[in-house]
């Protein structure tokens, strides 16, 4: 995970960020955290820009709806402002701990709101609004390298964690509505997950090697 | 169900893919279980990757202006009351999942009426549901921190509490505007000790712990050990 630090930091300095979060280029997603924990407010906001844009993407996939998607990333947000003492980095990163709150809440709202994934998605947001240039190439070459590694997993491991982690679908409705056993999709979520973290573990191919290049969305 | 069965269960927890009954479960074995907390730490982590494979849109600018006036309104909310190297990391209790995986605590049983086995793992399952509460506020003193939900159901986690005196336990109060009232006697716990309370916390309330005698008393009968105000 160092590597992808070091690409983050080296890009977001050298291109024209803000003057609020130069201040914090230097510092690490914890310390920025760190930060929070003593109630610095820009240090909220800079936590936000660098992972507003994940978190609000993640949010309006799993509850496919502009309003409600905001709704799980502000509470996420404020429960980090509100909590960020309790966190401890040597547990799990920052972002993890971001993006679990976002997650958690988006999935709560969608079984308490009953909007179903079978309903169109809302327009939500601006589709061509990239944030800052360094983040966009950042956010690109992540996804790219998560989505490799989705495609890599085999078919029923692949449709069990996408259905439950962006549709918001329980192990129950999962079972329910693959008509198999619930045993059947535990398992097909372990070997999933646990073949997942083995591919994103493993180095890029040469020539996917990560250079930094100027965004053209 | 089974702790085989509840460890099985790692990997749906860290998908939020668990039933609400499945998911109380699976925290309060959580709170039990090295392994576990190993294991959902790293399955955590694979599982917030899956974020990066969404093509989004960006978040509307007025978001990041409502999160930070939101949170500027509710300065200063919680101010550390040491510096936090100074406070024990396994005494935080954390909030939702991310919590759950930080969480270092071992929930120790209330005593009561009730069958203590029985009671023990229903007082395990309070800790979690309070401690992975998201509406949860923490206030810490000392070596006392004390989480409070909104509806006032708390728990205690205190770090290296030593065992109380031979013939004696640890008993809670809940002081109000009046005297400090009865919230459970509880057994101190190597590293971390978590309770949950037996009484409900108002805001702005003080908890307190004494040692007493294992029939517990009417009323604190000696200065507090651990005192933690919730304002």
């Amino acid at each position: 995970m160092n590597r992808k630090r070091e690409h983050h930091e080296s890009v977001a300095m050298g291109q024209t960020v803000s003057t609020m979060s130069r201040a914090f280029a230097h510092l690490s997603d914890e310390a920025v955290v760190a930060l929070i924990a003593r109630s610095d407010e820009q240090a909220l906001a800079e936590l936000y820009d660098r992972l507003g844009h994940v978190a609000y993407g993640l949010a309006v996939r799993v509850v496919r709806n502009g309003a409600l998607a905001e709704d799980a990333v502000q509470d996420a947000f404020l429960t980090v402002w509100r909590n960020a003492s309790t966190f401890m980095p040597e547990r799990a990163k920052a972002s993890t701990w971001v993006l679990t709150l976002v997650h958690r809440r988006a999935v709560d709202l969608v079984r308490r709101e009953q909007r179903r994934r079978a309903e169109p998605l809302e327009a939500a947001g601006d589709p061509a609004g990239e944030g800052s240039a360094a983040d966009a190439v950042w956010l690109r070459y992540e996804r790219e390298r998560v989505q490799d590694a989705l495609r890599r997993l085999p078919d029923q491991q692949r449709e069990a964690l996408e259905l439950a982690y962006y549709g918001g679908f329980s192990q129950s409705e999962l079972a329910e509505r693959l008509g198999q056993p619930i045993g059947t999709i535990k398992s097909r979520m372990f070997s999933g997950l646990a073949r997942l973290r083995e591919l994103l573990a493993e180095p890029m191919p040469e020539e996917r090697t990560w250079e930094p290049k100027p965004s053209t969305t | 169900m089974g702790t085989e069965a509840l460890h099985d269960l790692t990997a749906a927890y860290a998908l939020d893919a668990l039933d609400p009954t499945d998911r109380a479960r699976y925290e309060a074995h959580l709170a039990q279980c090295d392994e576990c907390r190993e294991e959902l730490a790293s399955f955590t982590e694979t599982a917030a990757s899956l974020a990066y494979a969404v093509e989004s849109p960006a978040p509307p600018p007025q978001l990041r202006e409502r999160i930070l006036e939101t949170a500027r309104a509710e300065r200063p909310n919680v101010v550390p009351l040491r510096p936090r190297w100074a406070v024990p990391a396994a005494a935080t209790a954390v909030v939702a999942v991310a919590a759950a995986i930080a969480l270092a605590v071992w929930a120790t049983s209330l005593s009561g009426k009730l069958d203590r086995a029985r009671d023990a793992r229903s007082a395990q399952e309070r800790v979690a549901a309070i401690l992975g509460s998201a509406d949860a506020r923490a206030f810490s003193a000392g070596r006392g921190r004390v989480v409070v939900t909104p509806n006032g159901s708390a728990a205690l986690v205190v770090t290296q509490l030593r065992p109380a005196r031979e013939g004696m336990r640890y008993e809670a109060w809940v002081a109000d505007t009046g005297a400090p009232r009865r919230a459970g006697m509880f057994d101190a716990r190597d590293g971390v000790t978590a309770v949950a309370l037996g009484r409900r916390v108002a805001p702005g309330a003080t908890v307190m712990v004494t040692e007493e005698k294992e029939a517990g008393a009417n009323a604190p009968t000696h200065a507090p050990l651990i005192t933690v105000k919730t304002s």
